[in-house]
């Protein structure tokens, strides 16, 4: 039991704010970004305005399987090292990775309705996207279920790192199952019209991501220097 | 020396977990009975037309065995917690890996057990014709089982140590067994046709890259999960 009053002291500690700047800066990227694409880029020949939901569609795309992939990196950090920190940026990376992600599919379906003429379909990409979502919530609520700080923060990364091995499979079984996207939406298949609207909005999107992780981040060393306090108190110590 | 100790542990445990299931009977006899039972209800909300029962057929056999597999997970941990088993088998010396092969080895053949229940039944209510490759679908299902139980059985000993550990494990386990569940029935229902595309041995060779993957990566994980 001592084990977990003395992991990573500095854990303990409630960190400096994120800079209120940054944010700023961030949100104005996206707002400058959005404007200038949807002002430059002329109607799409088949799809017409439709088009500009691309501008934050395949950019939050991006950014989910971004987060996702900081899941990965900071769950497989914290089993090695065992630093409650990398644990609190899993966790938030999962959070603002399912947020993301859950707009990545509602923003596909409100454009699969009039390109396509249904909501869903079944193909690679849109399904293993959905699985994706599907992994990051059982991750969050095997948080939410567990109230044990070191326990909580073993067992997520487990889940997280074996969350990730398993979304390229994903991926290629539903591709061999049934596949039907249009080519993927990068620089290299666009018209170069569209290329630098989409560029400025995945750079904008990277900041708010950023700026998102950081912020959830600060609020969760908040909530463990709560916690360690509780448990300090509850052991009769300051 | 030391891997044929280790190899007694796995066998112990195994034995143990078999022996408690044996003696009650009650864990089996409930989950087998609901798989049947989950299997009638697909019959009759996708039925009476014959042909749609025999397309679904592969279908419902997985879902009813993933449905009532998940709860044989939980089980095989719940035990252990409830009778204060657990906190003594981890105290044992020793590494951990053979406590989890152990549960994996009961788990196997219970589940398996189960499997061939609801084929049995899934066979003579869906009106399947037995296929001449009968033995390479009953590898697919063999190694579909295998990707199962090893993530069920990992996830279960973080879930049934946790709150609401009813709705966890099927939450953390079926988005993980996505492509169990595409490669186990494409295959089945290749197998059970023609085949003409010989899709079922990609899709094994799928099956099989994925146990092992995954078997490789809960074995190094249980260390860290179990001891929390």
């Amino acid at each position: 039991m001592t084990e977990k009053l003395g992991t990573a002291p500095e854990a303990g500690v409630a960190p400096p704010p994120t800079s209120r700047v940054f944010g700023l800066v961030a949100f104005a990227a996206v707002i400058a970004a959005q404007a200038y694409s949807i002002m430059s880029s002329p109607a799409d020949r088949d799809m017409g305005h439709l088009q500009k939901i691309m501008y934050v569609h395949v950019p939050a795309a991006w950014m989910a399987f971004l987060a996702f992939f900081v899941v990965f990196i900071y769950s497989v950090r914290y089993l090695w090292k065992q630093n409650e920190l990398h644990d609190l940026i899993a966790a938030s990376a999962a959070e603002v990775g399912a947020v993301f992600t859950g707009l990545t599919l509602m923003l596909g379906m409100i454009w699969g309705r009039p390109a396509w003429g249904v909501w869903w379909v079944w193909d690679a990409r849109l399904t293993s996207t959905l699985v994706l979502f599907l992994i990051f919530v059982g991750y969050l609520a095997l948080r939410a279920f567990v109230d044990d700080s070191v326990q909580r923060a073993k067992w997520s990364a487990a889940v997280g790192a074996i969350g990730a091995i398993n979304v390229p499979i994903v991926y290629m079984s539903v591709k061999w199952w049934r596949t039907l996207h249009q080519p993927q939406s990068t620089p290299g298949t666009l018209d170069p019209a569209y290329t630098m609207g989409l560029r400025l909005n995945a750079i904008a999107m990277l900041l708010v991501l950023i700026y998102f992780i950081r912020k959830r981040y600060e609020i969760a060393r908040i909530e463990r220097a709560v916690e360690h306090l509780a448990e300090a108190q509850a052991m009769g110590g300051r | 020396m030391a891997f044929r100790d280790d190899w007694r542990r796995v066998r112990a445990i195994a034995m143990k977990d078999l022996t408690t299931e044996l003696r009650a009977k009650a864990g089996f006899n409930g989950v087998a009975s609901l798989a049947v039972t989950i299997l009638i209800l697909l019959g009759l909300a996708l039925g009476p037309d014959a042909q749609a029962l025999r397309n679904a057929a592969v279908g419902a056999v997985w879902l009813a065995t993933l449905f009532s597999g998940v709860l044989a997970f939980n089980r095989s941990f719940q035990v252990e917690i409830e009778s204060g088993a657990l906190e003594p088998l981890l105290l044992y010396p020793g590494p951990r890996w053979p406590i989890f092969a152990g549960k994996l080895l009961a788990n196997l053949i219970f589940v398996g057990l189960m499997v061939a229940i609801v084929m049995a039944v899934g066979i003579v209510l869906f009106g399947i014709t037995i296929p001449e490759r009968w033995v390479t679908l009953l590898a697919v299902a063999a190694l579909g089982v295998i990707g199962l139980v090893v993530l069920g059985t990992f996830y279960a000993s973080m879930s049934s140590r946790s709150r609401a550990r009813e709705v966890l494990l099927p939450l953390l386990l079926f988005p993980m067994l996505v492509p169990v569940l595409l490669a186990a029935t494409t295959a089945s229902k290749a197998l059970l046709g023609a085949d003409l595309m010989h899709e079922a041995g990609a899709w094994m060779r799928l099956l099989i890259g994925y146990d092992l993957v995954f078997i490789i990566a809960t074995f190094i994980a249980f260390e860290h999960v179990i001891e929390g």
